[in-house]
């Protein structure tokens, strides 16, 4: 931007027609701030093309169920990673930790008759350690996240394994079992995305009238009406679809309403969304990863910063863990091995976080982590092996990298005109 | 020079690095509604004497008087405690967060425990609006969108926000074209006009004997004088700058 002399100080008024809504939108795009946008379009060419070739197995009621139960773990698990990668660090352990909080819960379950509760906490708090023990070693000694999480990846797969035996699994008892398989009463499920799309809409609403009526940057209506709108859309449609009877003989065992999985995605990343944009610490966290230096000089306590966010992502990795048991039924030998984490990685970067640091939200890794259980499951259902899944899911991870790259580029670029 | 009372008074300052004698008894006076230059050469010890001000690297040496009475200043937190400001030469802002959060980097204010968005961003709008910014669009753009002016431009609102007394920029023109140097220059000038003190580093002799009152000429690490803009010439300061002598005893 050149110099400019006039008085063009005050920001955009409120009362914006679509086309300058539309025009401000695609200037932002431009400008390299694609956000989430990229995924939702890939979800949306997705969704539609599998429902094209596989309509009678794809857009069943049974099969959307399945398709939340299927991501839940990895997807939780992508949440806690966008802490670390919000810093520009990773966390490679993040699967294992998963599977071992998992194991260390089904062990004192199973083995040991712990308490329901007990046991779960004994779990969150394992990985909440690992999480303290990466975050000490990055921040005090400044080895790479990369090789110190490297190291635990490996060493948390021999915890795991001592825990199960070498050809072991251990069941994970019938409470964990139902966190990732039953359902909420129908009417509930409407209460809940009632109530959601209630609040969101007030909250935001009351907050623009205050803004505006102080004379700050405020949502147009417009905006507003069509942000609101949508999330009532989105929320009603998956609450109904989510509560047409699909079990295949009712008669007998009836399935319907919302996953108990589904709230429990939500309600993480409503909590750690509040965390990261709303608290002196989240404004932190950003902070740190947009630039480490400005940071400490502006006397943030860096060290605190970067020991909490391994912590966090260790400890929501746990609750990862612990959906993952849940699906398939205890904790095996590898149990948060194999490809949980590049999955899990991989949802964060293709939902819009960038590994630069600096940039990304919490429901990135929701957005993203649906689009890799899309894939994964409709090249199931497409009769494809794994080595085409992995294939596919590797090309969509390379070009939602680059989509973060270009769009780095960009802003720079569009930054300094 | 002026009769007021001055901000920040140093008396023979001392610092070395392991062998290195960087400052060599330096004295500086600050006075409130001037601007100060600091000039010399590469090497002269201008960083060095304003992380010495700041806290950073503290005085080994020497008598630091802040408002009439010694203190000590012995960490940044020191320095900020006084009021004393420093926009650094690459301007510590994060660029991927707006202008609201990079004025108040590491201070937000906070409200039941919730950032308080709303007090911060008309607080900073004041701010902005107190120096007759007139160049930022919106409060709420990220500062990676902006041109290298404008950068610079809320680094400095950044350093007034917290009522300071002194701010202290470091080259703030230096990567800057023609329209933006004199844009930054009226900025700094503002400053002073509110009746901070205010120390700027610059190699720009334009910058000094535009914006500046006082010049104070650093030589190998040691004050050459520290006079009046208006009592010398270019040349004379450009002599002082390389041999480290000032002509026909001008100096105050």
């Amino acid at each position: 931007m050149s110099v400019t002399t006039t008085d063009d100080i005050h920001d955009v008024s409120p009362e914006d027609s679509a086309s300058t809504l539309w025009k401000d939108y695609v200037a932002k795009i431009r400008g390299g701030d694609v956000g989430s946008l990229p995924a939702i379009l890939g979800l949306v060419a997705l969704v539609a093309g599998f429902s094209i070739l596989r309509p009678e197995s794809f857009t069943t009621a049974f099969n959307f169920e399945n398709l939340i139960q299927q991501s839940a773990g990895v997807t939780i698990i992508a949440m806690g990673l966008v802490f670390v990668l919000l810093l520009g660090e990773i966390d490679l352990a993040a699967g294992v930790t998963a599977g071992m909080a998992a194991a260390v819960t089904s062990v004192l379950l199973t083995n040991h008759d712990w308490n329901t509760a007990l046991a779960i906490v004994a779990g969150l708090l394992a990985g909440t350690a690992v999480g303290a023990f990466h975050g000490v070693i990055v921040s005090r000694l400044g080895i790479p996240s990369f090789i110190v999480t490297l190291s635990t990846f490996l060493a948390l797969q021999g915890v795991v394994l001592t825990l199960v035996g070498e050809r072991g699994s251990v069941n994970s008892g019938d409470f964990i079992a139902k966190l990732n398989s039953d359902t909420l009463p129908v009417w509930l499920g409407w209460v809940i995305a009632a109530v959601l799309v209630g609040a969101y809409a007030v909250l935001t609403f009351v907050s623009n009238r205050r803004r505006r009526a102080n004379g700050l940057t405020s949502e147009p209506d417009l905006l507003w009406a069509l942000k609101s709108g949508s999330l009532a859309v989105v929320a009603f449609l998956v609450v109904f679809y989510l509560s047409i009877e699909r079990s295949p003989n009712p008669q007998i065992r009836s399935i319907s309403g919302v996953p108990i999985a589904l709230i429990i995605i939500i309600g993480l990343a409503i909590v750690l969304s509040v965390l990261l944009g709303r608290t002196r610490w989240g404004s932190h966290v950003y902070a740190v990863g947009g630039n480490m230096e400005a940071a400490r000089r502006a006397g943030i306590n860096v060290k605190f910063v970067q020991l909490s966010c391994f912590m966090i992502c260790s400890t929501v990795a746990a609750v990862g863990g612990l959906m993952l048991a849940s699906f398939s039924g205890g904790v095996n030998n590898v149990s948060g091995g194999g490809p949980t984490l590049l999955y899990a990685v991989g949802a964060a970067v293709i939902g819009g976080t960038s590994l630069f640091g600096g940039k990304g939200r919490v429901v990135d890794a929701v957005i993203g982590g649906t689009v890799i259980a899309v894939i994964a499951n409709g090249m199931g259902l497409m009769n494809q092996p794994d080595s085409r899944k992995y294939i596919v899911t590797g090309l969509v991870l390379l070009v939602a990298a680059s989509v973060d790259a270009i769009s780095r580029r960009r802003a720079a670029a569009s930054g300094r005109i | 020079m002026s009769s007021e009372e001055p901000l920040l008074e140093l008396r023979g300052v001392h610092k070395t690095f392991g062998a290195v004698h960087v400052l060599r008894g330096v004295d500086l006076t600050v006075r409130p509604g001037r601007v100060t230059a600091l000039v010399g050469d590469n090497g002269a010890g201008k960083s060095t004497l304003i992380k010495g001000i700041a806290g950073i690297h503290p005085f080994d040496d020497g008598d630091y008087t802040f408002e009439g009475s010694a203190v000590h200043v012995k960490s940044p937190r020191d320095s900020n405690g006084l009021g004393i400001e420093v926009v650094y030469q690459d301007l510590a802002l994060c660029d991927n967060l707006d202008v609201v959060h990079n004025m108040y980097l590491g201070r937000e204010i906070t409200k039941n425990g919730f950032v308080d968005e709303d007090a911060m961003e008309a607080k900073a709008r004041e701010t902005l609006d107190g120096l007759s910014v007139r160049t930022l669009k919106s409060v709420r753009t990220r500062v990676a969108s902006l041109s290298g002016g404008q950068r610079q431009t809320v680094a400095i609102a950044r350093a007034v926000l917290w009522n300071s007394k002194i701010v202290i920029l470091d080259e703030p023109t230096a990567a800057l074209g023609v329209a933006q140097t004199e844009q930054v220059l009226k900025l700094v000038r503002r400053l002073a006009d509110r009746g901070l003190g205010v120390v700027l580093i610059s190699h720009n002799l334009n910058d000094v004997f535009e914006v500046a009152d006082d010049v104070a000429v650093l030589y190998l690490g040691q004050m050459v004088a520290q006079i009046e803009v208006a009592s010398t010439t270019r040349d004379r300061i450009v002599t002082a700058i390389t041999t480290g002598e000032l002509n026909r005893g001008d100096a105050a």
